[in-house]
């Protein structure tokens, strides 16, 4: 903890419980601003030490597929980040299969490797999160 | 009547709706995250090839590449860049966009 807060001992209690952290994406790239954002908080929030996990479901299984070429539509392209997460010991990105089969993916079209599981797993790991952000 | 359709067939009903109220000599152009809709193998599919049976279906190719969609355009859907959408706006009488 020391080490991800620059050397300051972090409040007990607030620092000390490492807690179980979800962050639901569901939404398309670049059609609104969500994905960005999530992407983003899941940056910072990485200084933090936490036990985090990666939901991708509904639309927001698009945003990690490969082959995003932005240059046309003069925006930044930001599907490289999310190969960045390995580095902040961000492994945990899970794909619910429903919604990945209803537009026609498979896990090898993501850029990063995911867990692909059913609704009935991914209710359980929801349900198992002391934090819940939705995008 | 151009119909332009910017939603995601899988987030909101825009493109749905936009597919019932089609009359003789209507296009539709599927642009930002409306492109979704052009795609094979989805949920939507089906719906959009009636479509195409009875009306051209166009697709913002920017966008379609934005999201690296590039190879799962449904046949007979034309590609068009940023010139063909001012010329497809130009061709017809008037524009409806679905939101």
């Amino acid at each position: 903890m020391t080490e991800a807060t620059g050397g300051i001992e972090m409040e007990e209690g607030v620092g000390g419980k490492v807690k179980k952290f979800l962050y639901v994406n569901r939404k398309a790239p670049y059609g609104t601003i969500y994905a960005l954002e999530s992407l983003e908080v899941v940056l910072i929030a990485a200084a933090f030490d936490q036990d985090v996990s990666l939901a991708f479901l509904d639309d927001g299984v698009y945003q990690i597929v490969k082959g995003q070429h932005t240059k046309p539509i003069d925006v930044k392209n930001f599907s490289p980040a999310y190969r960045a997460l390995e580095g902040y010991d961000i492994e945990k990105l899970f794909v619910e299969k429903e919604s990945m089969e209803a537009r026609g993916l498979k896990e090898e079209d993501f850029i990063v490797p995911v867990k692909v599981i059913g609704t009935q797993e991914m209710t359980d790991l929801m349900q198992s999160q002391d934090v819940i952000l939705s995008f | 009547m151009l119909h332009t359709v910017n939603k995601s067939p899988t987030e909101r009903n825009a493109l749905e709706s936009c597919l019932k109220h089609l009359k003789k000599g209507c296009a539709v152009l599927l642009i930002e995250d409306g492109v979704y809709g052009a795609l094979k193998g989805t949920s939507s599919t089906k719906m959009v090839e009636q479509a195409l049976k009875n009306h051209p279906i166009y697709a913002l190719y920017p966008d379609i590449e934005a999201r690296g969609m590039q190879d799962r355009v449904i046949d007979g859907i034309k590609l068009v860049d940023y010139s063909g959408f001012v010329d497809l706006a130009v061709e017809h009488p008037s524009v409806q966009a679905w939101l």
